[in-house]
């Protein structure tokens, strides 16, 4: 389940709603991380963008790799502004063991920083600021650079 | 035809160019000086499927997106 809500996160209805849905179905865990804008830099808070076609596409390929392993994946991610000491972002891995809910959670949240197309700006002194020095390229990024000139 | 889409920070219309792969578009991105700095950084989805050379064929109406550095959570 990938669900995308404007401004911050309601994380105590999130968190419970997917423990209820999954309640009967015989998962021994359920390993959730829930990610809070912290105050640092003089920042309001942080806003985002987001493309969802490739988002999709990019969390059905991980719904598919911890289906191979018996397990699942849940996520929520705002779009626009979210203020200091709200949450942007929780994701969650059910499994039948605990051993494959802590590897994956922690493979999935490291892929999703580094591939999944959402972009972060700041929020300070009335601006929006794109965080450039705290984001990374996707691999394979710089393609249009090269080629025949 | 085809679609030249420029997401999160790029700031740039859509475009719509006739060309028939990747190569064509480096060529005409990189003289685009709004574009040109960005290109090091960005990655490319053909159709939403990201895509890591240059020869991927175009056919009319895809769609090209252009992805900055990402920064989610």
């Amino acid at each position: 389940m990938l669900s995308i809500y404007n401004g911050s996160l309601d994380v105590p209805k999130i968190l419970k709603d997917w423990y209820e849905e999954e309640a009967r179905s015989n998962y021994g865990a359920y390993i959730p991380f829930v990610g809070t804008v912290r105050s640092e830099d003089g920042i309001d808070g942080l806003s985002f963008d987001i493309y969802e076609p490739i988002l999709e596409t990019w969390f059905k390929n991980w719904q598919e790799k911890a289906l191979q392993k018996g397990a699942i994946v849940k996520m929520a991610h705002s779009r626009g502004d979210v203020m200091l000491h709200e949450s942007s972002y929780i994701a969650a891995v059910f499994s039948p063991k605990r051993r494959v809910a802590l590897e994956l959670i922690d493979e999935f949240v490291e892929d999703f920083k580094a591939s999944a197309p959402i972009w972060k700006y700041d929020l300070k002194d009335g601006g929006r600021l794109y965080a450039k020095e705290r984001s990374t390229a996707i691999k394979g990024s710089g393609l249009l650079a090269k080629g025949e000139k | 035809m085809i679609i030249v889409e420029f997401l999160g920070p790029i700031h740039k219309p859509d475009l719509e160019l006739e060309i028939s792969n990747l190569n064509e578009l480096a060529k005409v991105l990189q003289e685009d000086a709004e574009v040109s700095e960005w290109l090091e950084s960005c990655a490319v989805a053909v159709n939403n499927d990201l895509v890591c050379t240059l020869d991927t064929p175009l056919k009319n109406g895809d769609k090209v997106s252009l992805l900055p550095p990402v920064c989610g959570g």
